[in-house]
């Protein structure tokens, strides 16, 4: 089979469609923890706002960009699918990127204006990263539906876009765990559980009601071979989900020990999460209509974005964590000097 | 239904590339500029070099992360609004995109990280170095939107083949010839001289309202002095390579050039239209005020030169908005170099700035931003009713979006748009006056000790 999709040259759309999936995911992970950092300000007090964000300073924008890439490669490699569904998303993306400019302003603005008026761009902060999730939720919903605009469509898109910000705040609670101390840790701590719990519930919930919504995924399920993949994936999903449980409620440990692994585990949760979503929609890239082949651009456009990506993907991965070891330890407050 | 739509697709879509290249413009010559002073300040360690760049890091903090997201904002707007586009030219524009994403984006994401907190965890030569890559980055992302567009101006390098539906497809047959297509130099090099502009005097106008607020520290007077001839020797630079792009215009896409010119009929010896009202339906200027043959002279080179005119072509552009955009343009280009050359004049005399002059300056803060605004809208609307010259039409690339929902999200942006534009001049201008105050080196830290100071410029330095 793979000798086929060499020969027939198909190898190449389906290297852009792995990495799309994998900055998709990079991205899920990176800017979920600022946007989920981002929702968490809401329940912390003046100072701890502070720190929180001079978490996530450095790194933001450049996590940021992965959606950048991610979209972008949708548009480049895949530009007759781009249309029809940035098209049927158009709302959920207008939101999403209302929420992404009132964000993004607000990081700086709040920094540099009067003292008495920071109060209001920690507001849009918080506002903006919710709207963000939100949308983000939304498309995915809506995406998995095939774009489904009726009741029980919307219902269930609006269902996945609450567990989606339960999902980015778990794994920015996570992220505090890691570079917070003292009692912002311990806040932490217990945010992680909270939204834990809650995606899990969600979680499930999508699980259930996903075949429902998708007859292409019903029918991959309830097929041999395909459902012993899917029932490994959900093993390891619990799995992963229970370690992560236990470890919270011992958390903090003596000395900050193992003050990492809760946001391994959850980046672990989302790469599993992530390929079972993404096996289940193979081949398509428009959920039953459009295959990743009948969207894919010209392959000469194809082979001179993959000879860039190869050369840039290393030296980018390299530099940016580099980024993040000059930053590395516990967040300390931000200022240019 | 139809017709709404695009109007307000348009209308969408100008006011954020609008709203976005107000940032771009400052950013790209401004980390350049930030770099100078880092540079000056290894060089002779002085303190004021330090002052200088901490003040206007946050400018570019500020207009940066503003130019990212209305950039983002853009980006999906291609496939909500313009599906066409992607579908028929995808496979050119998609490369150079990505390219852009790949080698310029991150590269200024990642080290504008360290770059802005970074000063006191990094060696002086690293911190150097991230400002140097984030004004490389800033850069490099300019040459791959420029050669983007300059190709919807100036196709070369393709061919068109209809794919199994029998939509006709861009497939390229030369990446040199895409790349390097023939406007791409004339409007990098226009656009990167109005970004140098726009920094300028970004930077004379803040530090210009400092000086009025009697902060005549070393830190101020060295930007306002380094600003000022930088404008001075850029402005003719900038008026040189705008005639050449204007005689580029000529042969590739001579409506626009006979519509920003006024000039309806084809006529030897044509004369320069300084002003009048453009009227569509007698095909003439009203109240127009001319100079005799100059307008063939500056495109032919000879005062009887033939000059084509809008009579020639069966569809051409609007022509008012780009004759009076034109003229704006060049209105503020002259006013800069007035400016500019009065400037270096009383820095060459060692005489003190007058207030009259200071009060110009801040009047012109944004002057660069305006002409940069109007420039493209110039040009981008020179190339009605084309999305990409003779390829691709503007109404073929709409999508079906209702007219109604676009509407909603126009006015959400609009309001957005107006907000954050009002709200950013007033903080720099509030970041200006702070930063006066206490003569703080950041003004974003409360209290900073002299000790502390002294500890971080030896780390860094020693």
């Amino acid at each position: 089979m793979v000798e086929q999709t060499i020969i027939d040259g198909n190898w190449l759309p389906y290297s852009f469609a792995f990495l799309m999936c994998l900055s998709m995911l990079i991205y899920g992970v990176l800017d979920g923890y600022d946007l989920g950092v981002g929702m968490l300000i809401e329940n912390a007090n003046w100072h701890e706002k502070d720190r929180m964000i001079a978490s996530i300073g450095p790194f933001w924008d450049a996590n940021e960009t992965w959606l950048i890439l991610g979209i972008g490669l949708l548009l480049v490699a895949f530009p007759m699918a781009h249309g029809i569904i940035l098209t049927k998303l158009y709302l959920p993306v207008a939101v999403m990127l209302f929420g992404l400019i009132f964000r993004g302003v607000a990081f700086d603005f709040r920094a540099k204006v009067p003292y008495q008026q920071k109060w209001r761009w920690n507001n849009k902060f918080f506002y903006g990263s919710l709207l963000m999730s939100l949308g983000q939720g939304y498309m995915l919903g809506s995406y998995i539906t095939g774009f489904d605009s009726s009741l029980a469509g919307v219902t269930f898109s609006a269902l996945i876009a609450v567990v989606l910000c339960s999902a980015y705040c778990l794994v920015g609670a996570c992220w505090l765990i890691m570079k917070t101390d003292n009692t912002l840790q311990e806040k932490s701590v217990k945010w992680a559980k909270y939204h834990l719990v809650n995606s899990v519930a969600g979680l499930v919930a999508i699980y259930a009601v996903t075949p429902l919504m998708n007859k292409h995924i019903f029918d991959k399920l309830s097929s041999f071979p395909e459902a012993i993949f899917y029932l490994l994936i959900a093993l390891f999903t619990v799995t992963l989900i229970l370690w992560l449980y236990r470890l919270l409620r011992k958390m903090p440990m003596p000395n900050d020990r193992y003050c990492w692994l809760p946001f391994a585990i959850t980046t672990t949760i989302y790469l599993f999460t992530f390929i079972g979503l993404a096996y289940s929609f193979f081949p398509y890239i428009v959920p039953n209509k459009m295959t990743l082949l009948e969207a894919a651009a010209a392959p000469e456009s194809l082979i001179i974005m993959l000879y860039g990506a190869l050369l840039v993907l290393p030296i980018l991965i390299a530099y940016t964590a580099f980024a993040y070891y000059i930053f590395r330890g516990k967040a300390r407050d931000l200022s240019y000097d | 239904m139809e017709v709404d739509s695009i109007i307000l697709s348009r209308i969408q879509f100008a006011a954020n590339i609008t709203f976005h290249i107000m940032f771009p413009s400052i950013t790209i010559a401004l980390g350049w500029i930030l770099l100078f002073f880092k540079i000056r300040f290894n060089m002779t360690q002085d303190e004021a070099w330090m002052k200088a760049y901490f003040f206007f890091t946050k400018v570019f903090a500020l207009s940066f992360s503003i130019g990212v997201v209305s950039g983002v904002t853009m980006s999906f707007q291609f496939g909500t609004n313009w599906p066409g586009f992607m579908e028929t030219v995808g496979n050119i524009a998609g490369p150079l995109l990505a390219y852009e994403v790949l080698t310029a984006f991150f590269l200024e994401a990642t080290f504008l990280g360290v770059m802005l907190f970074g000063f006191s965890r990094v060696p002086g030569w690293l911190h150097t170095m991230a400002t140097f890559l984030v004004a490389m980055g800033t850069t490099a992302s300019a040459f791959w939107i420029l050669v983007l567009n300059s190709w919807m101006h100036t196709p070369a390098g393709f061919e068109m083949i209809a794919n199994v539906n029998g939509l006709m497809q861009a497939h390229v047959t030369s990446w040199w010839d895409v790349v390097f297509n023939p406007s791409m130099p004339y409007r990098l090099i226009h656009m990167l001289l109005a970004s140098g502009l726009t920094a300028s005097f970004l930077i004379t106008g803040l530090s210009a309202y400092r000086v009025l607020h009697k902060d005549r520290s070393d830190s101020v007077i060295k930007a306002l002095k380094t600003s000022i001839i930088l404008a001075t020797i850029l402005i003719p630079l900038q008026i040189y390579i705008g005639h050449e792009h204007g005689l580029n215009t000529k042969e590739y896409q001579p409506a626009k050039l006979a519509a920003m010119d006024g000039t309806w009929k084809t006529q030897t010896g044509a004369p320069l239209v300084l002003f009048g009202v453009p009227n569509q339906e007698h095909q003439r200027n009203d109240y127009a005020i001319e100079i005799l043959y100059l307008s063939s002279l500056i495109i032919t080179n000879r005062a009887d030169g033939e000059v084509k005119g809008l009579e020639e072509f069966t569809e051409h552009p609007p022509v008012a908005p780009l004759f009076y955009g034109f003229r704006l343009m060049v209105g503020i280009g002259i006013l800069m170099i007035i400016v500019s050359w009065t400037g270096s004049y009383y820095l060459l005399r060692g005489k003190k700035l007058p207030k009259y002059y200071l009060y110009t300056l801040v009047a012109m803060t944004l002057s660069g931003c305006l002409a940069t605004i109007l420039g493209w809208y110039v040009t981008e609307i020179g190339r009605q009713p084309w999305l990409v010259q003779g390829v691709l039409t503007t109404k073929e690339a709409l999508g079906s979006v209702k007219s109604g929902m676009v509407l909603s999200t126009l006015i959400v942006y609009l309001s957005i748009y107006t907000f954050l534009t009002i709200g950013y001049i007033i903080t720099l201008f509030f970041m200006a006056r702070r930063a006066g105050d206490g003569g703080q080196r950041d003004p974003e830290k409360q209290v900073i000790t002299g000790g502390e100071r002294l500890a971080t410029i030896n780390k860094t330095t020693g």
